[in-house]
């Protein structure tokens, strides 16, 4: 999977949101929308991205114990997207590949958050750790 | 406390979600709805989400739970008015909402609750 960090790629219209409470997903998906918008991204992209964006933000809320989204818009050549990065300080996750299956859950969940953000986004990447906390990283380009 | 209204209409209550719920106003719903299904000798019960762009897991889930709950309760839940491309996110979001009965709008949700001989 590429990374939307990678050289070639530019990021601007950095906005970071708390997530401290569960109003704090209300509000990030309102900001995911209202950048969706300003991009262009269509009826279904612009859903795609805000519903991934809940998912993760609930995750880092309640697994997380709270943290930060940082959204940017990212500039590869004349392509554009939004860059959604999930930062949280709390236990990390020991074992990735089954965070991300389907129906697994360590609290009282569907199991569907993380497996479903990376479907429904273009780009997905996870960085954790026991202890290190998480950083999950989403990209939703807009189509040519 | 913030709530989502529910009102009445015969043997049947009815919701129109038009705001963009976060999780404790969800789970509030289901357990007003819960409660309003035996308070109320509810046989049907409506909900109406037009208004909703995102439907994410936690919201589908309090959708099924409150269709698994009505069953119990001798009620039958209906879900009207989902946009197409909720539809399409939730699918590929993985959940399904198996067991929800759904009806393109309003009157044909009230139509499909009639037609039971409610």
């Amino acid at each position: 999977m590429s990374d939307a960090s990678a050289p070639g790629i530019r990021a601007e219209s950095r906005e970071e949101i708390a997530l401290r409470a569960s109003e704090d997903v209300v509000r990030l998906r309102q900001a995911v929308r209202d950048r969706a918008v300003t991009l262009g991204l269509s009826l279904v992209e612009q859903t795609k991205i805000i519903t991934a964006a809940s998912e993760l933000g609930r995750n880092t809320l309640q697994y997380g114990g709270g943290g930060k989204v940082v959204m940017t818009t990212v500039l590869n050549g004349t392509r554009k997207g939004v860059r959604l990065d999930f930062i949280d300080q709390g236990p990390g996750i020991a074992d990735i590949a089954r965070a991300l299956t389907d129906g697994y859950t360590s609290g009282g969940g569907l199991g569907l958050g993380l497996g479903g953000a990376k479907r429904l986004s273009d780009e997905f990447d996870i960085e954790s750790s026991p202890g290190m906390g998480t950083r999950v990283s989403i990209v939703r380009w807009k189509p040519y | 406390m913030e709530r989502i209204p529910i009102l009445r209409m015969g043997r049947f209550l009815l919701v129109t979600i038009q705001v963009d719920m976060h999780d404790q106003l969800a789970l509030t719903l289901q357990d007003d709805l819960t409660q309003r299904i035996v308070s109320d000798r509810a046989k049907g019960v409506l909900i109406d989400i037009s208004s909703l762009d995102v439907v994410d897991s936690f919201i589908g889930r309090m959708i099924s739970n409150i269709a698994g709950m009505s069953r119990v309760l001798d009620a039958v839940t209906v879900v009207v008015g989902m946009r197409p491309a909720v539809a399409i996110t939730l699918v590929e979001l993985g959940l399904n909402l198996e067991g929800v009965r759904t009806a393109l709008n309003v009157e044909k949700g009230m139509a499909l609750l009639q037609d039971r001989g409610l």
